[in-house]
């Protein structure tokens, strides 16, 4: 593919995109893994959320 | 009949629903930007006047879009808050800022890659690349803004406030190509000026963007609803612990 005399400003651009969205989408995935540890860590020391325990 | 936002008012009912819809939009968002990439690298011909830099618009074109599309839904968001006290318009709000401003950042940078071969320059401080600079600061301050405060409502609230005041600069943005002499060529009428072999790669190309927006703002929305339960529960154990420390002795 021969994209002419101004490749590499294309080639940056879509790699500048591909960079942040990969990682937004990379810190998005790490903070829903921190979320649900927290929400599982304090589920195991016996803390329920007020809903959930009014449920049971 | 509840309509769908007062459906939605439930974060538990919210973290059903997405959590069945969000793979279905990321996968459709994954399929319609690998598909506009065949066709923006493939299957479209450079263009008589831009020559092979046409490609960097059917990524800065929805990026651009997405910048002013998002803080639009911050600014509805922030309405749903501060009019309605809707529970998931602060959080909506919240997790859109950051995404939108990395899209505003990229909008302003595959621009003034595409600028320099065609304008001869990366950045001239014309009506429409100043004021889409303004609004990625706009971006920030909401971030910057919300971080500022301890007490979350009334950081949610003060952040509400600044997000519509700064929704003026949506018109500015839109309009400027219009009300003063730019550098920046006028707005794109998608049936009349774009031939029909670049404006299918770049509408496939932006509905794929627009929905891969809408997979993570739902991702970051569900994380958003997470760290306020878990932080919600830490208050409740301690102020459980507090309880016990204060009754006396039997």
């Amino acid at each position: 593919m021969d994209l002419g005399p101004h490749a590499a400003f294309i080639w940056i651009s879509y790699v500048a995109v591909a960079v942040v969205v990969a990682g937004l989408i990379g810190w998005l995935f790490l903070d829903g893994k921190k979320q649900t540890a927290a929400l599982e860590a304090l589920g195991k020391r016996g803390i329920r959320r007020r809903s959930s325990a009014g449920a049971e | 009949m509840q309509t769908l936002t007062q459906q939605l008012a439930n974060p538990t009912r919210f973290m059903d629903l997405s959590a069945r819809v969000l793979p279905w939009v990321a996968g459709i968002a994954a399929a319609l930007i690998v598909y506009g990439l065949y066709l923006s690298f493939f299957d479209s011909p450079a263009d008589y006047q831009q020559g092979e830099t046409v490609r960097i618009m059917y990524i800065h074109v929805p990026c651009a879009w997405l910048s002013m599309m998002v803080y639009g839904l911050i600014a509805v968001s922030s309405f749903g808050l501060l009019v309605f006290r809707h529970p998931l318009a602060d959080v909506s709000a919240k997790a859109a800022a950051p995404i939108g401003a990395a899209f505003t950042f990229l909008a302003l940078l595959t621009g003034s890659l595409w600028g320099k071969p065609m304008w001869g320059t990366y950045w001239v401080w014309d009506a429409r690349l100043t004021s889409v600079l303004i609004l990625f600061f706009l971006y920030l301050g909401l971030i910057a803004l919300r971080a500022a405060f301890e007490d979350e409502s009334a950081g949610a609230k003060l952040t509400a406030v600044l997000a519509l005041v700064g929704v003026t600069i949506l018109p500015i943005i839109k309009f400027s190509v219009n009300w003063w002499n730019t550098l920046h060529q006028p707005s794109t009428d998608f049936t009349a000026t774009v031939d029909p072999s670049m404006r299918w790669p770049l509408l496939v190309m932006a509905l794929g963007f627009t929905l891969l927006f809408f997979a993570m703002h739902l991702k970051a929305m569900r994380n958003e609803v997470l760290r306020r339960r878990v932080k919600a529960m830490r208050t409740q154990a301690v102020a459980g612990r507090d309880r016990l420390a204060t009754q006396p002795a039997e």
